[in-house]
């Protein structure tokens, strides 16, 4: 299909990167993303797969907006306090680009629902934040052969990588089972700095769209972190393993199921204010 | 001296120090004198067993340990230490 003059003129500065051009803005034309989450990370990566003019997107997120989402997840505003998260993100997408088609799901990713909604979408972008929630969309990734890019954030730090199920290292590769309640704590409980959730975000949004035209070094088999106190990002290698449960030679999960969080013994919240 | 990197969700515990200097000859020898300074440190770091906790992962040189022999992988001058938890912040 042809782009129309003002197609041409929306995505020229894309168009006149080689590396991207006609051809390339046309794969990103016909990209299905799934994003998961409209909150600090989707935020940003719904924003910029918006502008770049992705063919179609899906959002996922069951929550409605709160005031304290305000504070770093920008695809909301103050007037959208109350509504279903997906729908505000979906006017805002819709206000940037109408060439984006917006599927949205009001509900939350579970065990039941996940394999069928991936297979509309060729790529998956992990913004939630919860690890019953991220041990689900590796494990689904898995099931389901689609890509995804990995990311989370807390306090001033955060981490991300993009996983070819099946080819590189995947979540479990690297965590295998998910912390006990209590152990890492949530932004909820220990806070983060609203721009560090654009920043990550923004990474992940690149990492997809690099996928979308097959260009440069996809981040797989290392994560990189990011260290906003000491302004400082990190490379650490990382390997498929042998022993993963999900991927790995002797696979311990073989179906798509909820994962359980079980409830730790200790908190470390409550540590803190112990040894003050 | 070998640095550790301590990541966010064990700051509480260092009093918000990111990367702490300590002398040991091996990972394990090096969760021991976290632990004394920090006390905590290695039940968060390690299981009952004193096996690693599989929701964390500790790299030497940004090498995985469980690519060379684990809490015995030794360590020398100049070696940086990093632990890398799993954070679900989004
Ligand atoms: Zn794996």
């Amino acid at each position: 299909m042809a782009f129309t003059e003002e197609q041409l003129v929306r995505y020229s500065r894309h168009i006149i990167l080689s590396e991207v051009g006609g051809k390339g803005q046309k794969k990103i034309g016909k990209a299905r993303v799934l994003v998961i989450g409209a909150g600090g990370l989707g935020s940003p990566i719904a924003l910029y797969l918006a502008a770049a003019g992705i063919g179609k997107m899906g959002i996922i997120d069951a929550d409605t907006v709160d005031l304290t989402n305000l504070q770093r997840q920008i695809v909301h505003h103050t007037k959208d306090v109350g509504r279903p998260k997906v729908d505000s993100a979906a006017e805002k997408i819709k206000d940037l680009n109408p060439d984006v088609e917006v599927v949205t799901y009001q509900k939350y990713l579970d065990a039941e629902n996940a394999l069928e909604i991936y297979a509309d979408y060729d790529y998956v972008i992990d913004g939630t934040d919860n690890f019953p929630a991220k041990f689900l969309i590796n494990d689904a990734a898995f099931f389901s052969k689609k890509p995804l890019i990995h990311g989370g954030i807390l306090r001033f730090d955060g981490q991300l990588f993009t996983i070819i199920p099946g080819e590189s290292a995947c979540y479990r590769c690297i965590f295998p089972e998910l912390p006990p309640q209590g152990i890492v704590p949530s932004c909820q409980e220990a806070g983060v700095l609203g721009a560090l959730a654009g920043l990550i975000g923004t990474l992940q949004a690149t990492e997809v769209i690099k996928l979308i035209l097959g260009i440069g070094n996809p981040l797989t088999n290392r994560i990189l972190t990011y260290h906003g106190l000491e302004t400082l990002f990190r490379e650490i290698k990382i390997k498929k393993s042998p022993d993963c449960p999900l991927c790995g030679s002797n696979p311990s999960i073989t179906e798509l199921t909820m994962p359980v969080q079980e409830v730790c013994d200790f908190n470390p919240l409550e540590a803190e204010k112990k040894d003050q | 001296m070998i640095k550790v990197r301590i990541p966010t969700p064990l700051r509480r515990l260092t009093g918000g120090k990111g990367e702490v200097d300590l002398e040991g000859t091996s990972i394990a020898a090096l969760i021991n004198t976290l632990d004394i300074e920090f006390p905590g440190m290695k039940e968060r770091l390690c299981d009952e067993e004193g096996a690693v906790r599989r929701f964390v992962n500790i790299y030497v040189n940004e090498e995985d340990i469980r690519f060379h022999q684990g809490l015995e992988t030794p360590v020398t001058e100049g070696d940086e230490v990093s632990i890398i938890p799993a954070i679900a912040g989004g």
